[in-house]
């Protein structure tokens, strides 16, 4: 019993903070058709950042913020390639990911990782503040407060003008620029938005972990890919408040199956992201498959 | 003709594609034009004529050749991005995926098309007041489409797509709109409709028109002025007077006399239905 609600619990909250990364990786990949691959390189930059902030004094709070900042930042310079230099959405996600592996190096004054473990984190103020003294309960609360708020956010931003403005790039840029949108400054909202919020998540997830290590992005967007997609198989979600959710939801059941399969030794934590990556694989193919024994399937091209 | 009362002016307006290579094309060739305000003009040309490519550049797709101009409302547009240009102009393209955003509800398009030409801002997208205005909008079509605002776009036929096209087109009141041969791809019968409401609303709104067609007819029947394109070039200009009792095969007569070249595009002859028109000849 105790197993079943540690693992529960443990796929609650992660299934929470890594909600993030997925949701940047719906922003992109989903929203804006753009897929990003920067995230392998922004989401260890946002532990990097907080860390080195941290272990410097700064107040964890703050740390927290600039590696959201630091986000925001590379998910800029990629869009800027990919929007003011035309070089393709994929190229540019894997340009700054090369580019953020020496940067995030640098940022961490040259070491691998930086341990947090006898630093204050947020997670030790929230923790003080609420007088809760259990980890697990406290990262459950902290994130759940932390998802609301975000997910409200976003929630909002999307049904703006702008945020109908950035979903209709990703479907149909030339009508979009036809009625007058912007799609270059819709595109590089969007892709920032996406990479602040993935940074948020490594700053997050070093602090609750213990520490930032420079290869903690490794995989990152083919979990986040993973997330959306179960998210969008399980719950079939229609409309924005439904889709957001729908995402976070997706990586908890992910996270849970990893914890099972974990625990019960299924896999091996070395085997983890070949099997995510399977995964997806399977995901992707499915309706491919499906469409194609039935007779369904039709070449892009002549769809009308 | 010229004038500082035009709405649009083209001065020397050239299009060069694939330079200095064998595949060289000269889409535009050096055009000049100027369009009054409230003209309703009809663009006939072959295939590769330029029709499509003069709808482009206007529209800011494209900028035009160094040198060349494009003013509109007094207000030099050329070196401004296409999403700049669109605050003057509305366009409906030949295909109604591109005018319209599929998974996206009726308002949700609609709300975009609003905002032409103003700055998008952090405001809710639709609102009551907003929807009230669609559905006195989508009224005049006759499809129903207002009682079906939430609606996904790509649940809808080409035809009712075409029509909600033409109407975010025109919500905002652009000053110019560009019909790039936008019935082309419905059947007769809605082609028909969509045609009957760009004349209704052009004629309402007092729009400035340019509506490209492959159809001599209808570029005799609707607007007040017809250009005809070849190689680029404009090589006729008729205004209302001029082309007031004009047949297809006069038509067909003035091209051949303006281009030098005897008329040779099947797809023109037989979208006429006109049984003096001559059969394609090859030069």
């Amino acid at each position: 019993m105790d197993v079943l609600v540690n693992l529960l619990s443990a796929a609650f909250y992660e299934g929470l903070a890594y909600g993030l990364v997925a949701i940047g990786v719906y922003l992109t990949f989903r929203v804006l058709a753009f897929p990003d691959l920067t995230v392998d390189g922004s989401y260890p930059l946002g532990g990097a950042v907080a860390a080195i902030l941290i272990v410097n004094g700064v107040n964890p709070w703050l740390a927290t913020v600039a590696a959201l900042g630091a986000g925001l930042c590379a998910g800029l310079a990629t869009s800027l390639l990919n929007t003011k230099l035309r070089i393709t959405a994929l190229l540019a996600g894997i340009l700054m990911m090369a580019a953020l592996y020496p940067i995030n190096l640098m940022v961490m004054g040259g070491q691998a990782n930086i341990g947090l473990l006898r630093e204050i984190t947020v997670f030790d103020q929230v923790s003080q503040f609420l007088g809760i003294d259990d980890k697990v309960t406290l990262s459950i609360i902290f994130m759940v407060i932390l998802a609301i708020i975000i997910l409200l956010i976003l929630n909002w931003f999307l049904r703006t003008e702008i945020g109908l403005a950035l979903r209709a790039t990703g479907e149909n840029e030339q009508m979009v620029r036809g009625l007058g949108g912007n799609t270059d400054m819709t595109t590089i909202l969007g892709v920032s938005i996406s990479n602040g919020l993935v940074a948020l998540a490594g700053a997050l997830l070093a602090q609750r972990g213990g520490g930032a290590d420079v290869g903690m992005g490794i995989g990152m967007i083919v979990m986040g890919l993973a997330s959306v997609i179960i998210g969008e198989a399980i719950f079939r979600p229609r409309g924005v408040t439904a889709i957001l959710l729908a995402v976070v939801g997706g990586t908890f059941i992910y996270r849970l199956f990893i914890g099972v399969a974990l625990r019960f030794h299924l896999v091996s934590a070395s085997n983890l992201k070949l099997i995510t990556a399977v995964l997806v694989i399977i995901a992707l193919a499915i309706p491919y498959i499906q469409k194609k024994l039935r007779h369904e399937w039709v070449p892009p091209a002549a769809r009308m | 003709m010229s004038g500082n009362n035009s709405l649009l002016q083209l001065r020397s307006v050239s299009k060069v594609f694939a330079r200095a290579t064998v595949d060289m094309v000269m889409a535009l060739d050096n055009i000049n034009l100027d369009v009054h305000a409230e003209d309703f003009i009809t663009i006939i040309g072959s295939n590769g004529a330029g029709k499509t490519s003069l709808l482009n550049v206007i529209a800011g797709v494209y900028p035009p050749e160094r040198g060349g101009k494009i003013i509109i409302n007094g207000s030099d547009i050329t070196n401004l991005s296409e999403h700049r240009h669109a605050q003057y102009i509305g366009r409906v393209y030949q295909d109604p995926h591109i005018g319209t955003a599929a998974k996206m509800s009726i308002e949700e398009n609609l709300s975009l098309a609003l905002m032409r030409g103003q700055s998008r801002g952090l405001g809710i997208a639709t609102n009551k007041q907003r929807r009230e205005q669609f559905r006195l909008g989508l009224i005049p079509l006759g499809l129903g489409l207002e009682d079906r605002l939430t609606t996904p776009v790509g649940t809808l036929s080409g035809g009712q797509r075409q029509a909600l096209a033409l109407v975010m087109a025109t919500l905002s009141k652009p000053s110019l709109l560009l019909l790039d041969e936008h019935i082309a791809t419905l059947d007769p019968n809605t082609a028909r409709i969509v045609l009957e409401l760009s004349e209704a609303i052009v004629k309402q709104e007092k729009m400035t028109t340019m509506m490209v067609t492959h159809n001599m007819e209808l570029a005799l029947r609707y607007g007040n002025r017809l250009i005809m394109m070849h190689k680029g070039r404009i090589i006729v200009d008729l205004d209302h007077k001029q082309r007031k009792n004009l047949t297809v095969q006069n038509l067909v007569t003035a091209f051949e006399r303006a281009s030098g070249e005897l008329f040779a595009d099947d797809s023109i002859l037989l979208s006429t239905a006109n049984p003096n028109a001559r059969p394609p000849d090859k030069q």
